[in-house]
């Protein structure tokens, strides 16, 4: 029970700039949940990724079960039983379950021919034997994430892991489907001996679930601790090498006029069906309306519709009073609205443009930065975004960095800098911390509060309960394209709000604001 | 109503198998790369190449074995060549496919006149056609006897290599291998299978496809090599693919569609219509076709995206 499984002995990665990991050394018992934390880019996915075979360190050796890797590639690592569970599933979504957790390993028959009916069968007895039942026969891309997840844990149990690596498990989960991976692992590192490694943000579910708990900072390794030495805030002070005050964000000033009211709006997604069904809300100025709700239930259809990149099938929203119905985007910018984006890579940044472009974006035909809206000037405009820089709190190499090779913290930084810097009274925010490390989570709270206090009227849609629970001062529950709960700040708790959240407490369904 | 008689009559379906031969050939080497992600515009360079290469050493070699052997020789080349700059490269593989096209038109011109001397066609007694397949026993069957009977050796190979393609994708390791590489490269790689080699894989077997075309087109369908013989048939082919989803039984299908109305075409031209017009009828069905596709795929997502909410209200009661 308490051998070393796992040992990194004086590991350094180098990548071209950065020293991802730098001098770590550690041990991995058998048995045991290990918890990695640390912030974006403090090298725990390096780390793993060398583990799994992905990268080859510059310096140090990796032992696995007191053998000494030589080759690091992903065959081998499998062989020395270690898998891992990727943050973005590893599946093919047009085959069945089946298929994809025999995948390289396929049963034969003839030599040539695949044995699916095999497949299935040991698919079967493999999850009833680990407690994880699938449907071998389901189409992996009409299941849920939650059993995905699934498919990908036997895809590695399959190929006879022993040490599995479960990189940010849960920030596709429900609450519900979380705790059920918990009781998975819980039952496979008791009744199988299997050893996890779980690389998390979460700093509750690292007490929930690990048995020790190391955290990384900037490449290095701070501390190995036994997790019940530890509390959520020693924790978040190691990772950041600081103290973290998540508490203490003041709320003040009281709610405004309107600023931003939809009615009856439906929308539909991009598969032509309604995924927004007549959702009526209206929020004031210095009110932050949080939307709690499962990922696809027409929460991001809204925010598109409101931001003007999705087309309105019915109803109406108005911007300070003025009908914002068939606008394009930038009108509807120009009209007083800013926006964050949920997925920062696909709509929020240019990747290879470099940090002051995308500062700069939808300013470019500013007076001030451009003569007569045409010929830009680049020092003023390099001037105001190190101003950003610095007042964002960013950490690259300068201004004229690619944003493409910051973390995902900086990158979301740059996005908040640029949104947050129009000054619009308008803020429609989503996912605003989501892969983002938790020093940049509490400075992106801190603006996003500091917004508020300003009298700014802020819509926030996050799959990160805390987040929407932390910041909003009304929430709503979408389920399937209707509102289906309004609560005011502190009138309800996480556990009973997801029962709105899947839509199992109906009745209240239509409880908008103007209802 | 005699003309009716003379379109639609059993030479009618004998010209279908034979003009559809050599773009279901082209198809199944397209649907290979399509179902590996690649998309191939390339297939037509390819069957010209293939074309011309089996008739220079049907000629020579006084052999249309080796022609045709030379022809799937030069097909691997290619496919070599393609994957190296679209997957290892990572080129665009439109351009790349564009210049294959560009490239095999010029060659093939280039060298007819350099080694054969001749311009536009070269036709030649010397050159060996595929031989002809005739069963005895199918001589008293009406309308399949005939139909059946005397095609050239391809066209019987043609249908079983429609059999084997779909066997290797969807019931061999290598199959699901190959479609994975295109549908999810990643997954396929982290299972310890190299994407690139299953992309390489396809490429090449696309090549060696588009030789059997080409061979197939310059001895078998006709005995010579005319400049730019392929016609876009390696386009039609694509868009065979396109519109059979990659699936080779329903490309199989949609390639005999078009074998079809190039042969009434050319019964119609026979009647007197204008060729003119006639010859158009294979590109506009082609369009005719990718039109539906857009149409019904677009149905299709709805009608699935209706069917898996079912499938969560279900659930949730």
């Amino acid at each position: 029970m308490q051998d070393s499984i796992v040992k990194f002995e004086n590991i350094s990665m180098q990548f071209p700039g950065v020293l991802a990991n730098d001098k770590v050394s550690f041990e991995i018992k058998k048995g045991e949940v290990f918890a990695l934390v640390g912030e974006n880019g403090a090298g725990k996915s390096t780390l793993m990724n060398i583990l799994y075979g992905l990268n080859t360190p510059t310096d140090g050796n990796v032992y696995i079960k007191g053998e000494k890797i030589e080759k690091f590639k992903p065959i081998e690592a499998i062989k020395k039983g270690v898998g891992m569970v990727h943050q973005h599933f590893m599946l093919v979504p047009s085959f069945t379950v089946a298929q994809n957790i025999v995948m390289s390993k396929e049963p034969r028959k003839m030599k040539f021919f695949c044995d699916l009916k095999k497949a299935e069968r040991e698919v079967k007895s493999l999850s009833e034997d680990y407690g994880l039942t699938v449907d071998p026969k389901a189409t992996v891309g009409e299941i849920s994430v939650g059993l995905q997840q699934r498919v990908e844990i036997l895809k590695t149990l399959y190929r006879g892991a022993d040490i599995l690596i479960l990189d940010e498990p849960t920030a596709v989960l429900t609450p519900q489907e979380t705790n059920e991976l918990f009781g998975v692992i819980r039952k496979i590192v008791k009744e199988k001996e299997m050893t996890i490694i779980i690389i998390t943000h979460k700093l509750y579910e690292v007490m929930a679930i690990s048995d020790r708990v190391g955290v990384m900072r900037q490449g290095r390794l701070v501390g190995v601790e036994e997790t019940k030495n530890v509390n959520e805030r020693t924790l978040a002070s190691m990772m950041v090498g600081r103290e973290v005050l998540f508490d203490e964000i003041e709320k003040t000033g009281q709610p405004g006029d309107v600023l931003i009211e939809t009615n009856n709006l439906h929308v539909a997604d991009n598969r032509g069906l309604m995924a927004v069904k007549g959702v009526s809300l209206s929020i004031r100025a210095g009110e932050i309306l949080g939307i709690a709700a499962i990922e696809g239930n027409g929460q991001s259809e809204l925010l598109e519709a409101i931001t003007g990149m999705r087309s309105i099938v019915k109803g109406s929203f108005s911007i300070q009073g003025k009908e914002a119905m068939g606008k394009d985007p930038g009108q509807i910018r120009d009209m007083g609205l800013a926006h964050i984006p949920e997925d920062r890579i696909a709509t929020g940044v240019a990747m290879p443009s470099t940090i002051t472009e995308n500062l700069i974006i939808g300013k470019e035909r500013n007076r001030e930065f451009a003569a007569k809206g045409i010929h830009l000037k680049n020092s003023s405009i390099v001037r105001y975004a190190q101003d950003l820089f610095e007042k964002f709190d960013l950490r690259g190499a300068g201004v004229e960095t690619t944003v493409g090779s910051l973390s995902g913290g900086n990158m979301q930084k740059v996005v908040v800098a640029r949104e947050f810097s129009l000054e619009t009274p308008v803020l429609i925010i989503a996912q605003p911390t989501r892969g983002v490390d938790v020093g940049a989570i509490e400075f992106i709270h801190k603006q996003i509060i500091e917004k508020r206090n300003a009298g700014c009227a802020i819509l926030l849609v996050s799959a990160d309960l805390d987040e929407v629970f932390r910041l909003s001062d009304r929430i709503i529950t979408m389920y399937e394209g209707k509102i289906t709960g309004e609560f005011k700040s502190g009138e309800i708790d996480k556990s009973r709000i997801s029962y709105y959240m899947t839509g199992a407490r109906n009745e209240s369904a239509g409880g908008g604001s103007d209802e | 109503m005699e003309h009716l008689m003379d379109v639609f009559n059993i030479g009618l379906l004998q010209n279908t198998l034979r003009t559809a031969t050599p773009v279901i050939l082209a198809a199944m080497g397209g649907l290979l790369t399509e179902q590996a992600g690649i998309m191939n515009i390339g297939m037509d360079g390819m069957i010209l190449m293939g074309a011309f290469v089996a008739v220079a050493f049907s000629f020579t070699l006084s052999s249309a074995g080796m022609g045709v052997l030379m022809a799937v020789l030069v097909g691997i080349v290619i496919g070599l060549f393609f994957a190296l700059f679209v997957v290892k490269l990572k080129s665009d593989e439109f351009i790349i496919g564009m210049a294959l096209n560009t490239f095999a038109a010029g060659l093939t011109v280039y060298l007819l006149r350099s080694i054969f001397g001749v311009k536009g066609t070269f036709s030649n007694s010397d050159i060996v056609a595929l031989p002809t397949i005739h069963m005895d026993f199918l001589d008293n069957i009406p309308v399949l006897g005939p139909l059946l009977n005397d095609n050239s050796l391809f066209v019987y190979l043609t249908w079983l290599l429609v059999f084997l393609t779909w066997v290797f994708l969807y019931r061999t390791p290598y199959g699901f291998w190959l479609r994975a590489a295109g549908e999810h490269p990643e997954s396929l790689e982290t299972a310890g299978v190299s994407p690139q080699k299953m992309k390489f894989t396809a490429s090449i077997l696309c090549g060696i496809f588009c030789g059997f075309a080409g061979a197939h087109l310059s001895l078998g369908y006709l005995t010579m090599f005319t400049e730019g013989m392929s016609s876009s048939r390696g386009f039609i082919a694509f868009a065979c693919v396109i519109f059979g989803m990659a699936n080779p039984p329903k490309v199989f299908v949609a390639a005999l569609l078009f074998g079809f109305l190039d042969a009434l075409g050319l019964r119609l031209q026979s009647v007197g219509v204008p060729s003119d017009l006639t010859s158009t009828i294979p590109y506009i069905a082609t369009i005719l076709m990718l039109i539906y596709v857009v149409v019904s795929s677009d149905k299709r997502k709805k009608k699935r995206a209706s069917k898996q909410i079912k499938i969560s209200e279900n659930a949730l009661e």
